[in-house]
């Protein structure tokens, strides 16, 4: 059929522009420890700096969608899992948000408490896992990365007691979920929950006002509100240029117009802002962990006409979707009765931030694209399908 | 000053460093596998057919239905049906597999299975040190590697086993309620042999 | 905001333009809106502009392939048998030529509300796959258009960087089509699927090696 345009060239710097050298093509990735995965980003330099970026993907491609298309709707839920593995309850929670509303699910509200219970401390352990990457790529060799996984080895700890794994948890399921809290779970949670803003007030004494942290990030990576509107960045990169939009809030999904949180905002849209903004999201996600984990009521956990065998929703489609730590993420199902759905696919939060990451590189050197990348926070496993 | 947040994190820094030697609890890694962190109940890593009392073969709870094989998502099961039956778990004759394969190098440990199983035949297992020297037959497992008892089963996850067990229990007393109901009813066209209940497997 | 006023201002503010509502029976409930790929660019900028509109974010946009259905109907048809003339059912086999359809989901950032579904078919599956690129009006298209290229095959005119995305360059069919068939050479591992096991015989024996 059609092939393929042809790939960047090194393209020889005209007289005209005033320039002697040659512009640089480098491919930087796949196997780079700063690509978080196999990513690839073909460079050109000028000298340092980044003339043109395109970023190239697919090496962890193996089609889930088209996999999901030969299982039945509850086959592809352990799927989901792999996709952004960092995160696997969310990814859970979108597909399952996606089926109900294809097949008109209720789910009750222990399950809803559950639901945001996980999320949010799948949110808590993405965001400080990922200031840990993000400082690993400034630099700051592993410390706080490990300061980091520290607590998130907790909260993997709290969901494999309650989901049987940590990260593979294939825990949602349409209509509620697979097991009840096991007993003990939610004190131990609470005692948890507890101990967490001092985690981040540690974390905040050994990176908050730290120079170097600041000369990185401040003003490096600007992305504008307009752009980030335009390119359908999500989450936490899109409220840093000060766009308030959460779709915890505008959706409402679950139970969510129940808590009182705050949607933090940047202001500059560089680097920092993104930083920050995930700091404070931790804050407001454990503000409405510790609303969550008083307020849970005793009951059922799956709406019980659910089948979990022969599950064939009605001729149709639906598109759900939620906040998940790096942004919208959507599920779309067409649905054509079987018990295989017709069309299966991931709206990934990933890939959708990387639309901006040539225009934000742009005129930046090699080493910024490193921490701009390390940023946006993409997992490959989403980003590639 | 210039320099100051630096300093104040490596304070912060050096405070978790000393620390490490006054308080055990800033010590955070442990030395696998010398020393191991105590094993979570729900942990889950690779199925296994259960079995009650001491014959395996006998015991086996699966009645070779194939549910689980067609619900696989990544279709790493493989059975093949007998011919002939035997009484299952709760005392009625079923088939049995003849062949039961699971191919661990494929399966993700997603526990479906598990969960569509009508008879409670196929578990969870929390072995995690799998390592063969064979990546090919090593990691297919046939249906004697599969086998194990339902003590095994109660000492991985006593609370979900117990819950089973009661479960089983009940069926059980009412096969036998109503094969005896049949018996007094048409005394003259009952079979004279009433479906033997597997010993042992109470706990 | 109703579907239904959407379509009408739409079709007041872009003269020529075709659209037509596409319900959903899902419990769901979202009905989306068929454009035609000629005003496809025109009506996407009204979309985004408009004042009470605004639908500045273009969250998913996905393909889904409907290749052609076998159609058989019966037919009563008069015949001769054994001499007599009778009345004989006989089905008649049609096929039709299935299409390609391009789906954007549309939200607003600005005001909050969403989504519009906007829907564009091809013409048929092979030649005419060509749709109009809405990457001009929202940036948020670029990747996945490239994606729909990648796995269905539809061609985004005006596209700024139409490549595979995901599979590589050399690459030749598109492998979300329902119709693809994917290759025996996969080096398949020993499993325990028979049929897995056949193919890659198959293959060996074909391509001489062993």
């Amino acid at each position: 059929m059609i092939a393929a345009t042809e790939p960047i060239r090194i393209l020889p710097k005209s007289r005209a522009d005033g320039g002697e050298g040659q512009f640089l093509e480098v491919s930087m990735g796949p196997q780079h420890p700063s690509t978080h995965g196999v990513f690839r980003m073909d460079v050109v330099l000028d000298g340092e700096r980044i003339v043109k970026l395109k970023p190239v993907f697919g090496y962890l491609h193996r089609n889930h969608e088209k996999i999901a298309e030969h299982e039945t709707y509850l086959g592809s839920m352990p799927y989901t899992d792999r996709l952004d593995y960092f995160c696997s309850l969310t990814n859970n929670w979108a597909y399952a948000l996606a089926v109900e509303k294809l097949a008109g699910i209720q789910v009750p509200e222990r399950a809803e408490y559950i639901r945001i219970i996980t999320a949010e401390l799948t949110r808590f352990q993405n965001h400080a896992a990922l200031i840990g990457f993000l400082t690993q790529d400034m630099g700051a060799s592993g410390t706080p990365l490990m300061y980091a996984f520290r607590e998130r080895e907790t909260i993997l700890d709290l969901f494999e007691s309650l989901t049987g794994a940590r990260m593979m948890c294939n825990y949602m399921r349409f209509g509620g979920c697979r097991v009840d809290l096991p007993a003990g779970w939610l004190d131990h949670a609470k005692k948890f929950v507890a101990t967490l803003p001092r985690f981040l007030d540690e974390f905040e004494r050994l990176l908050a006002s730290n120079e170097i942290l600041m000369a990185r990030t401040q003003g490096v990576g600007v992305l504008s509100k307009e752009l980030a509107v335009n390119a359908g960045v999500t989450g936490p990169v899109l409220r840093a240029s000060g766009v308030n939009y959460d779709v915890r809030k505008v959706d409402k999904y679950g139970i969510y117009d129940r808590f009182a949180f705050k949607i933090p905002m940047g202001e500059h849209g560089d680097t920092y802002d993104r930083y920050m903004v995930r700091l404070l999201e931790m804050r407001e996600s454990l503000n409405i962990l510790n609303q969550a984990l008083k307020d849970i009521p005793e009951g059922p956990i799956v709406d019980p006409k659910t089948r979990i065998r022969g599950f064939k929703p009605k001729p149709g489609e639906a598109y759900g979707r939620i906040e998940a730590p790096k942004g919208e993420l959507g599920f779309y199902l067409v649905s054509d009765g079987t018990s295989n759905p017709y069309r299966y696919r991931v709206r990934p939060p990933s890939l959708m931030n990387l639309t901006v990451l040539e225009q934000l590189c742009i005129g930046r050197n090699v080493a910024d694209v490193v921490v701009i990348l390390g940023s946006i926070d993409i997992v490959m496993g989403e980003v590639d399908r | 000053m210039f320099g100051e947040g630096i300093l104040k994190g490596l304070a912060e820094t050096a405070r978790n460093f000393l620390g490490s030697y006054v308080s055990k609890k800033r010590l955070t890694t442990v030395q696998y596998p010398e020393e191991r962190l105590p094993q979570i109940e729900a942990y889950r890593n690779f199925p296994f057919l259960v079995y009650d009392g001491e014959d395996w073969q006998q015991g086996l709870r699966c009645v070779s239905c194939f549910i689980c094989e067609k619900e696989c998502p990544p279709k790493c099961i493989f059975i093949e049906k007998s011919t002939d039956k035997k009484p299952d778990a709760v005392g009625k004759p079923q088939f049995y597999p003849t062949v039961f394969n699971i191919d661990v190098s494929v399966c993700m440990s997603c526990q479906i299975c598990v969960e569509v199983c009508p008879f409670d035949a196929i578990k969870m297992d929390t072995d995690f040190e799998l390592s063969t020297d064979n990546r090919f037959s090593g990691l297919l497992w046939d249906k004697k590697h599969l086998a194990k008892s339902n003590e095994h089963y109660h000492k991985i996850h006593p609370t979900e086993a117990a819950v089973v067990d009661a479960q089983l229990a009940a069926e059980r007393a009412k096969v036998a309620a109503k094969a005896k109901a049949a018996a007094e009813a048409k005394p003259a066209a009952a079979p004279a042999t009433p479906p033997p209940v597997p010993a042992a497997t109470e706990k | 905001m109703t579907l239904e006023n959407i379509k009408s201002e739409v079709e007041a503010k872009v003269p020529g333009c075709a659209l037509e509502i596409v319900a959903n029976p899902s419990p769901s409930g979202q009905h989306s809106l068929r454009i035609d790929p000629a005003h496809a660019v025109a009506i996407a900028a009204f979309m985004r502009d408009a004042e009470h509109l605004r639908f500045d974010y273009c969250s998913n946009v996905t393909g889904i392939d409907w290749p052609g259905k076998e159609i058989s109907e019966k037919v009563k048809v008069k015949k001769l048998v054994d001499g007599v003339e009778q009345e004989v059912e006989e089905v008649r086999k049609s096929q039709t030529v299935g299409h390609l359809e391009v789906v954007y989901h549309l939200y607003s950032m600005e005001k909050k509300h969403g989504p519009v579904i906007l829907r564009m078919r091809t013409e048929d599956r092979a030649e005419k796959v060509h749709l109009p690129s809405l990457t001009s009006v929202w940036q948020s298209a670029d990747f996945q258009e490239r994606e729909i290229f990648d796995l269905y095959g539809v061609v985004f005119d005006g596209h700024p960087d139409l490549r595979r995305i995901l599979m590589w360059d050399g690459f030749k069919d598109h492998p979300m089509r329902k119709d693809y068939v994917e290759p025996d050479d996969y080096e398949y591992e020993p499993t325990a699927h028979d049929e897995v096991l056949e193919r890659a015989r198959q293959h060996r024996t074909v391509m001489g090696a062993q």
